[in-house]
């Protein structure tokens, strides 16, 4: 199954965000969210991925955006990787049952018992805007997200401008 | 394919011949290891290509994994508006094994600039919507991590070894020579 597209509502979930916390995809509605799905805690490329988010984080944030990162990792394996890297947003643990999440999204490798290095925004009304699936040794960056970001807030500015229009007429 | 989304503009540094057929931009983090590896190697191929090759850095520091690659990058900047760019930044990465405050004020003192100006331009931020800049632009052409390198516009998916580089702007003056 090839990852869910532009337009496809984006599946709801519940997963652990520290060894005690849940997090839900609805607890950010009305917020873009970037999902950051990435095969593990520790490895060479997902290190640099996720230290370039954490660069990247205020970017985001001027779009309101709140970007998740998401592995089958456990909560306190994540809870190590986020410390040692100095990470200020929040990774989820697609833990148990292993990968359910990954594989609504149709980002989770059978083979291999990992997510897909795969990316995806989602709308405030929680549709999914843009969704990306990088070949897996390769950082994708952060320009994709900026792009589809951008375009969004242009559409939410044009629609803001349609509704103000509307009512003046 | 990740392209340049930033030009070239006078406020980058540069070295070479502005009419060089193969321009080589490098985003670096002055604390990055790799592009402390990568430093003598771009020198060499610098060397290699002569007029033909337009060298110009740009800064990506990774603050978060490296407390010092902002300040670092920032020093660059203060000895680039006194015309010492490319002394400070072979400084820095030739003794990036210390680097931290003390090593910035020593070089900029070397150079024969001003400590206390320097001082004053890191607490003030004076530089840092330079690096900024230089950073946006770099994340915006899909820069994913240091150091990154385009040539003439395309990242460079290779990697940093000298053979490597060469080979891939060989192939870009072939390109030209082509057309």
């Amino acid at each position: 199954m090839p990852i869910l597209s532009g337009g496809t509502p984006a599946p709801g979930f519940t997963l652990p965000v520290t060894p005690d916390q849940n997090l839900s995809l609805s607890d950010l509605a009305g917020r873009p969210v970037i999902l950051a799905f990435y095969p593990a805690d520790w490895s060479p490329v997902c290190g640099d991925q996720m230290a370039l988010y954490n660069e990247v984080l205020p970017e985001f944030h001027k779009h309101q955006a709140e970007i998740l990162g998401i592995s089958v990792d456990g909560a306190w394996c994540h809870q190590a990787f986020a410390k040692d890297r100095r990470l200020h947003f929040p990774l989820l643990a697609d833990f148990e049952p292993k990968g359910e999440v990954a594989k609504q999204y149709g980002a989770y490798r059978y083979r291999e018992g990992v997510c897909e290095r795969a990316l995806f925004v989602i709308d405030r009304n929680g549709v999914i805007f843009w969704s990306y699936c990088s070949p897996i040794a390769v950082n994708p960056g952060a320009d994709g997200i900026l792009d589809a970001l951008e375009k969004l807030s242009h559409q939410g500015s044009a629609h803001e401008h349609a509704k103000s229009s509307n009512h003046a007429a | 394919m990740s392209t340049l989304k930033a030009p070239i503009t006078p406020l980058d540094h540069v070295k070479g011949p502005a009419n060089a057929p193969v321009t080589l931009v490098e985003y670096g983090d002055y604390e990055c290891p790799h592009c402390g590896a990568a430093h003598p190697i771009v020198n060499l191929v610098q060397e290699h290509f002569g007029p033909r090759l337009r060298l110009v850095f740009r800064h990506f520091p990774m603050s978060q994994a490296h407390p010092h690659a902002e300040g670092a990058a920032e020093s660059a900047e203060f000895a680039g508006a006194h015309g010492r760019f490319w002394e400070m930044h072979d400084g820095i990465f030739e003794n990036q094994d210390r680097l931290g405050l003390p090593l910035l004020f020593a070089l900029a003192g070397a150079l024969g600039l001003s400590e206390l100006e320097l001082r004053a331009a890191l607490v003030n931020g004076t530089y840092a919507p330079k690096v900024k800049s230089d950073f946006l632009g770099g994340v915006r052409s899909g820069v994913n991590g240091t150091p990154s390198f385009f040539i003439n516009g395309v990242r460079h998916d290779g990697t940093y070894a000298f053979d490597d580089l060469v080979a891939a702007i060989e192939l870009r003056l072939h390109a030209r020579a082509e057309l």
